[in-house]
C-alpha cells in the first residue's frame, strides 16, 4: 500500500512539478509582493508587511479610472456580444443558402491579429488634420456633428472602445453557438411542430434551454475576457493610456511594472490580486446563477 | 379515423449530385388502414417504412400520391392541422422538462376554441399518464426514468391531445427483450383503450406478427403483401415475405416440379397437383417436418438442440444452401448418433416460388 502511494506520487510528479514552478509559486510570490511594504527594486528591500499597498492603489486616481473603465466595458460588452452572437448564430442555422460563405466571413475577425483590427478601426474613427474618418463622414451625412472617437470625449472612446470589443470577440461566440444550435436533436423540433408550437416557444422553451449551457459558458469566460482586456484599449488608443483616460486594471498592473511610471511590482501585485478577487466573486455568481437555471 | 395511401410516392434527390436520378423510398403504395385498427409496417431496415410514417404525419411532402384520414385530402396540410400524435424512435422528450411539463407541452399550444383552463389541462394529463401507467412519476426528468418509463411518456405525450391517428417509429428498438414483450403489450391495450388508429414501424417480424391486426411487409419501397399476420404467415405472395416472417426463417430448398411431384434432388418428396412443371423454390416451414424413419426428404444430421418445450433438428441439405432448421415436439424419438435423419413434409407448410421471379407458385392440397 505504502509502495504503491510512493508509485502514485511518483507518477503526479512531473505534472506536480510544472504547475507548481508556473502557476502555484507565482501566486504565492505575488501574493507575497503584494504584502510587503516600501519594495524597492533595484535594492530588492523592503520595510515591513502590511495592507499599504492596497490601500494606495485604491486610492490612486488612475486605478480607480480603471476599475470604472473596465466594470463598463464588462457590463455592455458581454451580453451584447452575447445577444448579438445568438441572432446571428440563429440567422446562420436558419439558412442554408451561402451558410458556409457567412460562417467563414464571421470567423474572420477571429484569425485576424488585434493590432491590425485597431489599425483598420483608426482609419474608420480617428480624426486626422487631413480626414475626418469613415464613420464622421457617415455622420455628416446623416446632418451629425461629426467626434473625435480616438482623442475625443470619454463617452465616444468607451464606444469605440466597446464596439471594438465586441467585434473581435464575436467570431468565437458566433462559432460555439452555431455548432451548440446545430447539435439541438431535430427530433425536438419535429415534435414542436407536431405540436403546432408557435416559433417563439419553440426558441423559448426548447432552443434556449438546450444551449443554454453553452449560453452561461460564454458568459462566464466573456466576462473573465472582458476583465482582462489589454490589448484592444492599446490597439485603439496607443500605450500611454492613463493619458487617454482609457486605462484598464491589467493595463494598470502592466504600467505599475513596466511603464513609465513602473518599477512597482508591490503596487502591481495588489491591483492583480484586487482583480482576481473581482473576477473570482463574478465567476462564483455566474455559477450560482446557473446552476438554478441550466436544467441539465 | 380511416387512413387511405392512394398511389403514395417518395422520391429523395441522390446525395451524389452526379446522379440525377433520386433514391426511390416509397414506391406507388396503395392501402387502407381501417378505423381503429393496430397496424404494423414491417421491413427490412432502409426499406421506407420510416419515411412512409413521416409522408402520413406531415414531416415529409410526397412526390406523387394523395394520403387520406377519413374522407378527408390531407396531403397538402401542415402536420400540425392533421391530429396526428408520433412517438419517436428515440422518444424525444424535452430533457429539461419533467415529465408533466413533457405531457403538457402539446395542450399549453392549443389556440382559440381549443384552449384549455389550466385544470383541464392537469385532468388531460393525469388522465394520459394514468393510462400508460406513470402517474407516480410526474415530477421526474426523463434522465431519472427508464427506457420502458420514457417511452411510456412519449406515448402519452403523443395522445394526450387526443389524435386521430397515432403513430410510433420503431417503438420498442430501445428497449431490452424482457421490456420488450412488457411493452409490446402495453401498446396493444393502450390502443384498444383509447381506440385511435395507429401505426407502427418496426424491422421485427415477431413484433408486428404479435400485436398487429393487419401487417404490411415492404422491401425497397414497394408493398409485398397486406393481411392478417396468421394469413400472410400462412399464404405468403412471394419468397421475399415467406422468408421476412418467423422465427426460425423458413427453410428454403432448390426444387423442380414434374408431373405434379415436387423433386429435391432429384427425390420425389411431395404431390403438387395443379403446379406447372419448371424450376422452384421450396419453401418449408420449421414446424412443416415430421420424423418419420421412411420420410421421403433424408438430410445429414448436424444435432438436435433441445428447447424444453420442443426441439430443434439442425441438419444439411445438398440443395438447401443454409442449414435446415426443424422444429419437432419433444415426444418424437430422433437417433442423434445416426448420420441422417429422414423427414416427411406437412403439405400445408410447404410453399412454393417460381425460380425466377420469386412469386408464389400456388397447388392442389
Amino acid at each position: 500500500m505504502k509502495k504503491n502511494n510512493l508509485k502514485g506520487w511518483l507518477y503526479l510528479l512531473p505534472a506536480i512539478l510544472f504547475l507548481g514552478s508556473f502557476m502555484v509559486y507565482p501566486l504565492i510570490d505575488v501574493l507575497v509582493y503584494s504584502v510587503e511594504e516600501g519594495y524597492n527594486s533595484a535594492s530588492q528591500t523592503f520595510f515591513g508587511y502590511g495592507l499599504y499597498n492596497y490601500s494606495y492603489v485604491l486610492h490612486d486616481p488612475y486605478f480607480l479610472q480603471a476599475l470604472k473603465n473596465t466594470f463598463i466595458l464588462v457590463i455592455i460588452t458581454v451580453p451584447l456580444s452575447t445577444g448579438f452572437a445568438l441572432l446571428i448564430s440563429l440567422a446562420l442555422n436558419s439558412t442554408q443558402k451561402l451558410k458556409d460563405f457567412f460562417q467563414t466571413v464571421f470567423f474572420l475577425p477571429y484569425v485576424t491579429n488585434t493590432l491590425a483590427v485597431g489599425l483598420v478601426f483608426m482609419i474608420l474613427f480617428k480624426k486626422t488634420p487631413y480626414s475626418e474618418g469613415l464613420v464622421n463622414l457617415l455622420i455628416s451625412w446623416f446632418g451629425g456633428r461629426s467626434v473625435d472617437f480616438i482623442d475625443g470625449p470619454y463617452w465616444a472612446k468607451m464606444f469605440v472602445l466597446c464596439f471594438y470589443t465586441i467585434w473581435v470577440v464575436l467570431p468565437f461566440k458566433v462559432l460555439i453557438l452555431t455548432s451548440a444550435l446545430a447539435s439541438v436533436n431535430k427530433d425536438y423540433y419535429n415534435v414542436a411542430k407536431l405540436d403546432a408550437t408557435p416559433r417563439w416557444r419553440v426558441f423559448t422553451r426548447i432552443t434556449l434551454p438546450m444551449i443554454s449551457p453553452m449560453i452561461f459558458y460564454l458568459v462566464i469566460t466573456g466576462f473573465i475576457g472582458a476583465f482582462k482586456a489589454y490589448s484592444d484599449a492599446v490597439a485603439l488608443f496607443g500605450t500611454d493610456l492613463n493619458s487617454a483616460g482609457m486605462n484598464t486594471i491589467v493595463g494598470y498592473v502592466y504600467d505599475m511594472l513596466y511603464g513609465n511610471s513602473g518599477g512597482y511590482p508591490s503596487y502591481a501585485s495588489a491591483a492583480a490580486l484586487i482583480l482576481f478577487a473581482v473576477v473570482l466573486t463574478i465567476t462564483c455568481i455566474n455559477l450560482m446563477v446557473s446552476r438554478d437555471n441550466v436544467q441539465y | 379515423m380511416k387512413v387511405v395511401l392512394k398511389d403514395l410516392t417518395k422520391i429523395f434527390p441522390n446525395k451524389n449530385k452526379k446522379i440525377k436520378e433520386g433514391v426511390t423510398a416509397v414506391d406507388h403504395f396503395n392501402f387502407e388502414i381501417p378505423d381503429g385498427k393496430l397496424v404494423g409496417l414491417l421491413g427490412p431496415s432502409g426499406c421506407g417504412k420510416s419515411t412512409a410514417l413521416n409522408l402520413i404525419c406531415g414531416l415529409e411532402t410526397p412526390t406523387e400520391g394523395r394520403i387520406f384520414f377519413g374522407d378527408t385530402d390531407v396531403t397538402d396540410l401542415p402536420p400540425e392541422n392533421r391530429g396526428v400524435g408520433l412517438v419517436f424512435q428515440n422518444y424525444a422528450l424535452y430533457p429539461h422538462m419533467t415529465v408533466r411539463q413533457n405531457i403538457m407541452f402539446p395542450l399549453e399550444n392549443l389556440k382559440g376554441d381549443a384552449k384549455l383552463s389550466k385544470e383541464e389541462m392537469e385532468e388531460r394529463v393525469q388522465m394520459a399518464a394514468k393510462l400508460v401507467q406513470i402517474d407516480t412519476l410526474m415530477d421526474r426528468k426523463p434522465s431519472e426514468m427508464s427506457g420502458g418509463q420514457q417511452q411510456r411518456v412519449a406515448i402519452a405525450r403523443a395522445i394526450v391531445k387526443m389524435p386521430d391517428v397515432l403513430l410510433l417509429d420503431e417503438p420498442l428498438s430501445n428497449l431490452d427483450a424482457r421490456l420488450r414483450l412488457q411493452t409490446r403489450e402495453e401498446i396493444r391495450r393502450i390502443q384498444r383503450e383509447t381506440g385511435i388508429t395507429t401505426v407502427f414501424v418496426t424491422h421485427d417480424q415477431e413484433e408486428a406478427m404479435s400485436i398487429s391486426d393487419l401487417i404490411v411487409v415492404m422491401k425497397a419501397g414497394r408493398i409485398h403483401q397486406i393481411g392478417k399476420p396468421q394469413e400472410v404467415y400462412d399464404d405468403p405472395a412471394n419468397l421475399f415475405v415467406a422468408t421476412f416472417l418467423g422465427t426460425p426463417a423458413i427453410n428454403v430448398f432448390e426444387g423442380e416440379v414434374r408431373d405434379g411431384k415436387l423433386l429435391i434432388s432429384g427425390a420425389e418428396v411431395m404431390d403438387v397437383k395443379g403446379a406447372p412443371d419448371g424450376d422452384v423454390w421450396v419453401g418449408i416451414r420449421p414446424e412443416g417436418f415430421i420424423p418419420d424413419p421412411d420420410g421421403p426428404l433424408t438430410c445429414h444430421l448436424n444435432g438436435v438442440e433441445v428447447m424444453g418445450r420442443d426441439s430443434s433438428v439442425v441438419s444439411t441439405h445438398p440443395a438447401c444452401s443454409a442449414v435446415i432448421r426443424s422444429i419437432i415436439s419433444t415426444e418424437s424419438v430422433i437417433d442423434r448418433n445416426s448420420e441422417t435423419v429422414s423427414f416427411s413434409l406437412k403439405p400445408f407448410k410447404v410453399h412454393l416460388f417460381d425460380r425466377q421471379t420469386e412469386e408464389r407458385v400456388r397447388f392442389e392440397q
